[in-house]
């Protein structure tokens, strides 16, 4: 009856028990909580979903404010596969307008871990991008009966004017390649990026940047709320928006008159280098490359044999023909090989040592401004040959170097670096480059042709406009670009900075003159009298750069003489002599721009220009 | 009179009431960070579990104290009656009671359900003391044991008949009691020997050894038999001359036997295995008849028992148990991984504690919990919500609580001058020992998910009112022992 003592040592092992288990618990609660983060982040994948703000993409301006690219809302649908329940395919397919083999196709690639690494059942991924309002109102109103399914507001670029493609560019959706460069890890899969022009150039400051909201999910994945009342959410940050030098109605009349013509309009303020507008033709409408149609036009772009895609303006590099004389006949005068009041001798053309390069007819001997009103090829092939040949240099690779370091000093040779992907350098031959083709022992009438901007020079519409503005300025220039300003942001230094030929002003204003006779006409002749409009004191210089086919036709100059406003180049390829079409363009583009207007007795010219076909129906087939 | 309750006041263990009430209180904070709603955020409206939980306590605290106020000689007294009525109560609901989840064990009383199950447990434990506690009871005698056991098995029985296994299972914690009165220690570890035999031979069953047509959870299992056989002759038998011998021969034989089968004909060495042990049976029995040691014939049951049991538990495994229960084994012995069913619970349950941390997210603000993921979450998953709001150190420390609640409790049995009293606290004991060890084992993935209550914490009144007058009957006795 009383206490029990022959088995009381047996409640030091129940003890024991009890012991031993809460040691074993805290263990285990220990290696749950304490030593690894995988529960953790299986909680937080579980409860947080991370919804990520899209922020709106800055808006483009023109140079006077006008809008040339905005935002309009359009609708992703999305899907968690986890959620999906008793689907009905064929219905979804129908409200969403594509076929059950598509779905399936879309459903396949999305689930591929290897080449969408962002793939999770529990999260929302991209099934369709960018259904128009309407659309998306159909599929919302069948939404209850797609469990799984999510609609997303984002928004997609608006054009203004079917004009400027080449300069404003598009977005699409990221691409493999350009996913994996993304070294910031900022894109994700379904991401819209800039793929052309300033869209691409300009991507950081436009995006802005994604935000995100924190919202709580329950276990059947409904939206319960944001956690800790949004402490955790980051609101998205909008785009800056751009204004760009571009003149909206300049761009305008530009692609008018290059209509069923291939080539470039590149105008430049040549105070700023602000590009005033940038036309390359064949163009198309930037607005086929919004929304799911990009693909399908961009490949039938990319299957035009005329290159719509092609920035002639930046990336095509002709031969300058004659409007590369200004820059020869400057260097002769810089480096003492001659004077202004040098004359050379032109009986028809260059003679020399049973060498013959044809000029047309003009009074003989000539100077170097009335060289360039008439456009006359000896003079420059004797100042090339007395310069690379002058006793002065040890030899030729010294007087060669010295040549090419003026040419690289005036933008030729190298990139300027505008402001667009894609633009190509040219070519300035040096020494070495002779050398490799011609042997050690080359001389100046070898290469005789460079004189008059053939053989091998070549350069691209933006570098001969950028020329103009040059001669414009009487020998300095700042860096083509087509951003005026990025709102809250200054733009880069190098489109601020003013850059140095090495050329004295004063040999500018003789070639200036020289221009400005080759349009009002000289004793000599004058290659672009119709550029000749009353009271716009316009400067010129015809090109015509020898090809295959029919020559391409090149116009340079600029307005006012003094204190220009515009700087321009037109190349119309096929064109012929430059002062056949590229003139009357050239000189309509200057008047836009200086008056605003075209006057009315010029207008039928616009419109014969516009309505002029010079792309052969068969063209590259 | 008035002496009487000053007697009582002074001999109450006030440690014992203060752990209670913290863990009613760290128990009632806790069901409000499990229930939380986020449309109903007000904690103590009682239209919502926090506060119907609020109530209970209360119910609780007023119940502990009028069981404090009735004469401790009562209990002893009553302890037939109030276990003839819960009886006759579970017998009741098994036909009365209509079906929640599946199981038939709650009892509509007007605006309250109640479980009589949970108040089973105290019935079960009054009635076991009363009878042990008999001057002539001997649980060393065959019929003294049989009673003891036919008032923990009868309402086994009837709860099982509810479908309420986890409730069944809670009476086999009785057995630490009957360990502690004399029970021979080879009954508890015969009882674990099963189930390691359980788990080893499942989990191993299908794993192919020795040429591929032996088993290699069966071949381990019996080896055990065979080392816990020679073990307890070793124990039981001391005079055994021939255990150097037949050691001998139990190690020789299963080696030349695998031998064999691997690199002459491929055959089933468990045959082999089994014919050793029905020999060291033999054994046992021979040396009963021969040399009159009467412990031998058990050591041989023993062996033959445990045969028997890896081959019918096998059998039960494959053949009787119902899909989902199988799963659910095979789940927590890791041989399947299904996060999405039968794993479900737990795999959620260790993401709730797992993403606590060491301080936790802070009270009402465990993600895991609140959003649902973890099912049944503020009654057998309630320890998920401490896990992941107080994290390592509340858990921690909530353990620890009941760690020095049941030691406590243990203590107080141990001085206990009458064996009825002594014997009703190790049964308290017990139960709240079983309890902790299997809510919290299955919360934290280490016991198979048996769905019982923790003692204080978890949301319900049946099961808080049964831990309390469990509990206070207990404290009444110690208060009043002589």
């Amino acid at each position: 009856m009383a206490s029990d003592t022959r088995y009381s040592n047996r409640r030091y092992v129940i003890a024991g028990i009890a012991i031993v288990v809460v040691v074993v618990y805290v263990i285990r609660l220990f290696s749950l909580q304490i030593a690894t983060d995988d529960y953790k982040r299986n909680a937080d994948s579980n409860a947080f979903l991370k919804r990520t703000v899209y922020p709106a993409r800055g808006n483009i301006y023109d140079r006077n404010g006008e809008m040339l690219v905005y935002n309009q809302p359009t609708y992703d649908v999305l899907f968690v596969s986890n959620e999906i329940e008793s689907l009905d395919t064929l219905d979804l397919c129908a409200t969403l307008n594509i076929t059950r083999a598509e779905f399936d196709a879309i459903m396949s690639r999305v689930k591929d871990r290897r080449r969408n690494r962002g793939y999770s059942p529990y999260t929302q991924q991209l099934l369709l991008a960018q259904l128009s309002p309407e659309e998306a109102a159909n599929f919302q109103e069948k939404l209850y009966k797609f469990r799984g399914f999510y609609i997303r507001r984002r928004s997609i670029r608006q054009y203004t004017s079917p004009n400027a493609a080449h300069v404003l560019g598009d977005i699409g959706e990221i691409s493999q390649p350009e996913l994996d460069r993304d070294t910031t890890g900022y894109y994700v899969r379904g991401d819209f990026i800039g793929k052309q022009g300033i869209e691409r150039y300009y991507e950081q400051q436009l995006r802005g940047v994604k935000g995100v909201e924190v919202l709580l999910r329950d276990s059947r994945g409904r939206i319960r709320g944001r956690y800790m009342d949004g402490a955790f959410d980051q609101p998205a940050i909008p785009g800056h928006d751009l204004t760009l030098g571009l003149d909206a109605r300049l761009q305008q009349l530009g692609e008018r008159l290059m209509q069923g013509k291939m080539g470039s309009i590149v105008a430049i303020e040549p105070s700023t280098g602000e590009i005033l507008c940038l036309v390359s033709s064949p163009s198309y409408d930037p607005s086929i490359m919004v929304g799911r149609g990009r693909g399908k036009s961009h490949l039938a772009l990319e299957r035009d044999k005329t290159k719509p895609l092609f920035n002639r303006a930046i990336m095509a590099a002709y031969p300058p023909g004659s409007t590369f004389k200004p820059a020869q006949g400057l260097i002769f005068l810089q480096e003492g090989i001659t004077t202004p009041e040098t004359l050379y001798p032109c009986h028809g053309g260059f003679l020399f040592a049973g060498m013959r390069l044809g000029c047309h007819g003009h009074p003989s001997p000539i100077n170097f401004q009335n060289s360039l009103s008439t456009s006359c090829n000896a003079y420059y092939c004797w100042g090339l040959m007395r310069m690379l040949e002058n006793k002065k240099y040890e030899d030729i690779e010294e007087s060669m170097t010295r040549w090419k370091d003026y040419m690289v000093a005036m933008g030729f040779g190298y990139r300027l670096g505008i402001d667009l992907p894609g633009e190509k350098r040219g070519l300035i031959p040096n020494y070495e480059y002779y050398k490799s083709i011609l042997g050690p022992r080359w001389r100046a009438l070898n290469v005789i042709s460079i004189a008059i901007g053939q053989g091998e020079i070549l350069c691209t519409p933006l570098q001969i406009a950028n020329q103009a503005a040059t001669i414009a300025n009487r020998g300095r220039y700042i860096v083509p670009h087509v951003v005026k300003a990025v709102r809250d942001v200054e733009i880069d230094e190098a489109y601020r900075t003013w850059h140095h030929t090495g050329i004295d002003a004063k040999y500018y204003d003789i070639a200036v003159k020289g221009m400005r006779g080759a349009v009002v006409g000289s004793d000599y002749g004058a290659t672009c009298r119709r550029a000749n409009i009353p009271g716009l004191e316009i400067c010129g210089k015809t090109g015509t750069a020898q090809n295959s086919g029919t020559d391409h036709s090149i116009f340079m100059g600029f307005a006012p003489m003094d204190d220009a406003r515009i700087a321009i180049s037109v190349y119309v390829e096929n064109g012929g002599f430059g002062a056949t079409w590229a003139v009357p363009i050239g000189a309509l583009m200057i008047e836009q721009y200086l008056n605003d207007s075209i006057a009315a007795e010029r207008l039928p010219l616009v419109e014969q220009i516009e309505s002029t076909n010079l792309i052969p129906a068969n063209y590259g087939s | 009179m008035a002496l009487r309750r000053g007697n009582i006041v002074r001999n109450i263990d006030w440690v014992a009431i203060a752990l209670f009430v913290v863990l009613t209180v760290c128990g009632w904070f806790t069901v409000c960070g499990a229930s939380y709603s986020f449309d109903q955020p007000d904690l103590f409206d009682f239209a919502t579990r926090s506060g119907k939980q609020l109530v209970w306590i209360g119910c609780a605290y007023v119940l502990g104290f009028v069981i404090m106020m009735l004469d401790h000689k009562a209990y002893e007294g009553m302890a037939a009656y109030v276990y003839v009525a819960v009886t006759a109560l579970l017998l009741v609901t098994i036909f009365a009671a209509h079906e929640i989840k599946g199981s038939r064990s709650w009892l509509s009383l007007g605006p309250v359900n109640v479980q009589p199950a949970e108040f089973a447990k105290f019935a079960t434990s009054l009635m076991l003391a009363k009878v042990m506690g008999a001057y002539s009871y001997n649980i060393g005698r065959w019929r003294d044991l049989a009673q003891a056991l036919l008032v923990i098995f009868l309402p086994v029985a009837l709860i099982v008949m509810q479908s309420e296994t986890g409730s069944a299972l809670v009476f086999f914690s009785l057995f630490i009691m009957l360990y502690r009165e004399g029970l021979p220690g080879a009954v508890p570890f015969t009882g674990v020997a099963m189930v390691v035999y359980f788990i080893v031979g499942i989990k191993y069953d299908q794993t192919m050894m020795a040429g591929g047509a032996t088993s290699v959870g069966t071949f381990a299992v019996l080896s055990l038999i065979i080392v816990f056989t020679l073990s307890m002759m070793r124990m039981y038998v001391k005079k055994e001359k021939l255990l150097k011998a037949a050691s001998i021969v139990c190690v020789a034989v299963p080696l030349a036997a695998v031998a064999v089968s691997v690199w002459v004909v491929p055959f089933n060495v468990n045959h082999v295995m089994v014919g050793l042990v029905a020999a060291l049976a033999v054994l046992g029995v021979y040396r009963w008849v021969v040399s009159g040691v009467r412990n031998a014939v058990y050591v041989s049951l023993f062996a033959l028992l445990s045969v028997v049991f890896i081959f019918s538990s096998s059998y039960m495994f494959h053949n009787v148990l119902q899909d989902h229960q199988r799963v659910r084994i095979e789940v927590l012995l890791g041989m399947k991984e299904d996060p999405s069913g039968a794993g479900y619970n737990v795999n959620q349950s260790k993401i709730a504690i797992g993403s606590g941390g060491f301080t936790g997210k802070g009270f009402l603000n465990g993600t895991q919990t609140k959003l649902k993921y973890v099912p049944e979450q503020d009654t057998d998953f309630i320890f998920c919500t401490v896990g992941e709001e107080q994290g390592f150190v509340g858990a921690a420390g909530v353990l620890l609580i009941y760690l020095f609640f049941i030691l406590r409790l243990l203590w107080l049995a141990e001085r206990q001058t009458t064996a009825f009293a002594r014997i009703y606290g190790y049964c308290v004991a017990s139960i709240f020992l079983f309890h902790v060890f299997v809510n919290v084992g299955m919360v934290l993935g280490l016991v198979p998910v048996i769905g019982i209550p923790l003692p204080f914490f978890s949301y319900g009144g049946s099961s808080l009112w049964g831990f309390t007058v469990l509990l206070f009957i207990f404290l009444r006795l110690d208060a009043g022992r002589g």
